[in-house]
C-alpha cells in the first residue's frame, strides 16, 4: 500500500460520518476493521446486500451511521427482534445485527436466546466491554463478580453471563468468541459467520479504557488488551464444560459448529408440504 | 397525624448538587427498603449516587441492578406487595419500558416513588429534555408532579412518599425534573437531619401486605363482574390526592418553611395574559414576566405543579379573570387537535360563561433550548390572536420550518 492509497475500509464507510464518536483506546474501531475485513475477504465490492440493525450502546454505533449501507438504529434491547422482521420480509439481504453486551444481553437478552432457539439466520456481532459505557460505567449481565463500577463500588455481588456458551446451549448453529487482540482470528470468523445459514453469534471482547478499565481498575487500552492475548484458545473439538466466567479463566475459540435446520428452511418444508 | 417541629437552621445543611443528586440525598433519607433501577441518561446519577450510600453503608436499602426497565418497575411491585417503602427512577424509553406495569403498580394501589428525568422518547435517538415520556403515561393512574428546582426535587420527594402511602391515597408518585436542564444542573439545596425526614414520614404502613400467615390474592383475574369497580375506587382514590397533599405539604411547611402548592401563581393577580406550563420553563417564564412587566405588560405566570390529578377547579379560579391563558408545553400529541397541556386547561375552562383566550405553544423538543425570546415570541402572538379575536388551536415555537 502506498501512502495516497485509501484504507480498504473506507469504501465500505460513509467518509461525511467520521471520525466515528468512539473515546481513545475503543476496541470498537478493531471490531469495525476486521468486519469489513471478512466483507472483503468474501468478495463484496460494497455493502450492497447487506442490512445492518443495531440497539442502544456504543456497540450499536458501530455500522449506524459509519457503514455506507442501509442501517436501522432501534430502541435499547430490540435490534435482533427488528431484525427477525426485517430477514423475514427480505429473506435474500445479509442480515447483520451489531450491538453490545448491554443491549443484547442484558435488557435484549430474551430475544437473543429465543433467536439462537428459532435459528434464524441473522448473524449477531456483540462488542463485549463487561459494563454499560455509553451511560458511565454501571454493572451489566457480564460484568465479573467483584468487579468495581459506578453502581458496584464496592464489588459486584453477581455472577456474569458466559454468552457463548450461552447462544451455543440455545441452539445458535455458529458461535465463536474472539478478542480485538485476535483481529486476524476475529475476521475469519465473523466470514464463516456471514456465509453460515442459520444463527450465528461472534463475541468479541472490547476494551473500554473509560468506563471499565477505569472503573474496575484493569487499567488503559494496551493493560486490557494485554488481558485478552493472556486468554486460552479452546482446541478444536474440546468439549464445553460450564463454569462461571472470571477474567482469567475465559476461553476464545469456536462453541457451535453445525448445520441444523434453519427456521426459514423449517417454514419451507412447511409450505412445500401444503402444496 | 405525626407531630412535626420547625427544624432550626443551625440543623440545615446547605449543599450545591444536581437535581439528580437532591433526589438520591431524599431517597437516602426516607429510609427506602427497596430500589431497582436499570441505568438510563439522564437519571444514572441518581442510582450512582444511591450505590454509594449502600456500599457505604449509609442506608440498609436492598439495591437491585435489574436487566431492564420493565424488571425494575416489576421488582417495585413485588418489593411494595410485601410493605416495603420502594423506590425507582428512570426517563424516556426506560419509561415507555415500564408502561405494562405502571397500570400493575397503581391499579395495585403500590405507593412507589418514581423519579423520572423528562426527557425525549426515540426516534430519532435524543438523551435531552422534553415531556413525551411522562406525558404518555398521564393515564396509568400514577400521581404526576413536576419540579422547578432541585431544592424543589428534594422536597417533593421526601413528601411524595408521604401522600402515596396514606391509606385514602396508596397510589404511585412520579416526581418528574427537566432531564439534564435540572437533573445535572448544581444549584444550592437546603437538606434537612435525616431524624427530622424519618420522623416526618414515619415507618410505612401497608394497608394489606402479602403475608404467610395472612395470606392474601393480589391482582388476580376480576372481568365483567368486578373489573369496573376497581377502576372505580383508583378513580376515588385520585379524588382524594388534592386534601392529602394538602395535610402533608402542611406538616411540611411547619417543619421547613416551604410550600409548593399544586401549582404556584407568579404576578397574575391583574394579568391579562397568563403564562401557563411547568418544570424548568416556568423559571424562564417568570423572569420574562418581570422584564414585560417593566415595559408595563400586565402579564403573570402559572407554573404547575401537579399535572395528575390535575387541579382543574383550583386553577379555573386563578385563569378566569385573564384575557388569554398563553400555554407552553414540551410535547406534541401527534394527530390531537391540541397538546396534553392546553388540552386539560381548556377543559378546565370550558364550562365558564366567558372564558379567557387559550393558546398553545408547543417548544423545546429534543432539548431545544427555549430562552426567554421564545416566551416573548408566544406572548406577543398571543397579543396578537386577542386583537384578532380568535387563535390557532396550536402551534410549534423554534423550529426549522
Amino acid at each position: 500500500m502506498t501512502a495516497t492509497e485509501a484504507h480498504f475500509a473506507v469504501k465500505y464507510l460513509r467518509e461525511e460520518a467520521l471520525p466515528t464518536p468512539f473515546c481513545p483506546g475503543c476496541g470498537n474501531g478493531i471490531i469495525t476493521n476486521a468486519f469489513l475485513k471478512a466483507v472483503q475477504d468474501l468478495g463484496h465490492e460494497d455493502l450492497h446486500g447487506f442490512a445492518f440493525v443495531s440497539g442502544i450502546g456504543c456497540g450499536a454505533w458501530i455500522p449506524s451511521p459509519h457503514f455506507n449501507a442501509d442501517t436501522l438504529h432501534t430502541t435499547h434491547g430490540r435490534a435482533i427482534a427488528f431484525a427477525t422482521g426485517l430477514k423475514m420480509a427480505r429473506p435474500e439481504l445479509n442480515v447483520v445485527v451489531i450491538s453490545g453486551d448491554g443491549d443484547l444481553a442484558a435488557i435484549g437478552g430474551n430475544h437473543l436466546i429465543h433467536a439462537a432457539r428459532r435459528n434464524i439466520d441473522l448473524t449477531v456481532i456483540c462488542s463485549n466491554n463487561y459494563i454499560y459505557g455509553m451511560t458511565g460505567g454501571q454493572v451489566g449481565p457480564t460484568t465479573f463478580t467483584g468487579d468495581r463500577t459506578s453502581t458496584t463500588p464496592y464489588g459486584n455481588p453477581e455472577r456474569p453471563f458466559d454468552l457463548a456458551r450461552l447462544v451455543a446451549a440455545a441452539g445458535a448453529n455458529y458461535v465463536a468468541r474472539w478478542t480485538t487482540a485476535h483481529p486476524v482470528q476475529m475476521a475469519r470468523a465473523i466470514r464463516v459467520a456471514l456465509e453460515r445459514k442459520g444463527f450465528s453469534f461472534i463475541e468479541v471482547l472490547s476494551q473500554c479504557p473509560t468506563a471499565y478499565g477505569r472503573r474496575s481498575r484493569r487499567g488503559d487500552a494496551i493493560r486490557l488488551m494485554g488481558w485478552f492475548k493472556t486468554l486460552r484458545v479452546r482446541k478444536p473439538d474440546e468439549p464445553i464444560h460450564y463454569q462461571t466466567p472470571t477474567a482469567e479463566t475465559l476461553d476464545l475459540g469456536v462453541f457451535a459448529d453445525r448445520n441444523e435446520k434453519t427456521f426459514s428452511e423449517s417454514l419451507a418444508e412447511i409450505a412445500a408440504a401444503r402444496r | 397525624m405525626t407531630v412535626v417541629e420547625r427544624v432550626p437552621t443551625d440543623k440545615v445543611v446547605v449543599e450545591g448538587m444536581t437535581g439528580d443528586a437532591a433526589i438520591a440525598h431524599a431517597l437516602k433519607q426516607c429510609d427506602i427498603d427497596v430500589l431497582a433501577a436499570y441505568p438510563i441518561t439522564p437519571q444514572t446519577i441518581i442510582v450512582e449516587d444511591f450505590q454509594k450510600f449502600v456500599a457505604n453503608g449509609e442506608v440498609k436499602t436492598r439495591v437491585i441492578p435489574v436487566e431492564s426497565e420493565h424488571s425494575a418497575m416489576s421488582a417495585c411491585v413485588g418489593a411494595s406487595a410485601v410493605g416495603a417503602r420502594v423506590a425507582t427512577a428512570t426517563a424516556s424509553a426506560g419509561l415507555a419500558l415500564m408502561w405494562e406495569i405502571l397500570y400493575c403498580a397503581a391499579s395495585m394501589r403500590m405507593p412507589i416513588v418514581l423519579a423520572v428525568a423528562n426527557r425525549a422518547l426515540s426516534a430519532p435517538i435524543n438523551i435531552h429534555n422534553d415531556w413525551s415520556d411522562s406525558y404518555g403515561a398521564r393515564d396509568s393512574g400514577f400521581i404526576q408532579i413536576y419540579c422547578q428546582s432541585c431544592q424543589e426535587a428534594y422536597d417533593t420527594v421526601i413528601m411524595a412518599f408521604k401522600i402515596a402511602e396514606d391509606h385514602d391515597v396508596l397510589l404511585p408518585v412520579m416526581v418528574c425534573i427537566d432531564g439534564f436542564i435540572l437533573s445535572h444542573n448544581v444549584e444550592r439545596v437546603e437538606m434537612l437531619p435525616t431524624e427530622a425526614v424519618q420522623q416526618f414520614l414515619g415507618v410505612r404502613k401497608p394497608a394489606i401486605a402479602l403475608d404467610p400467615d395472612n395470606p392474601v390474592t393480589m391482582g388476580p383475574l376480576a372481568l365483567t363482574d368486578y373489573y369496573f369497580e376497581f377502576k372505580e375506587q383508583q378513580d376515588r382514590a385520585m379524588a382524594r390526592v388534592p386534601e392529602v397533599f394538602e395535610r402533608v405539604e402542611s406538616e411540611f411547611e411547619k417543619m421547613t418553611g416551604r410550600r409548593y402548592g399544586r401549582f404556584e401563581t407568579y404576578r397574575v393577580e391583574d394579568a391579562d395574559i397568563i403564562i401557563f406550563t411547568h418544570s424548568t420553563p416556568g423559571g424562564t417564564a417568570k423572569a420574562v414576566v418581570d422584564a414585560l412587566r417593566e415595559r408595563g405588560e400586565k402579564v403573570g405566570v402559572v407554573r404547575l405543579r401537579m399535572f395528575r390529578p390535575f387541579p382543574a377547579e383550583a386553577l379555573r379560579e386563578v385563569l378566569r379573570n385573564a384575557k388569554a391563558v398563553a400555554v407552553f408545553e414540551k410535547c406534541r400529541s401527534f394527530g390531537a387537535p391540541s397538546n396534553p397541556l392546553a388540552l386539560e386547561v381548556r377543559t378546565a375552562l370550558y364550562d365558564l360563561d366567558e372564558r379567557p383566550l387559550v393558546t398553545d405553544f408547543v417548544i423545546g423538543l429534543g432539548g431545544r433550548d427555549v430562552p426567554p425570546s421564545t416566551i416573548v415570541e408566544g406572548v406577543e402572538k398571543t397579543k396578537e390572536y386577542l386583537k384578532a379575536g380568535r387563535a390557532p388551536l396550536y402551534e410549534t415555537l423554534g423550529v426549522r420550518k
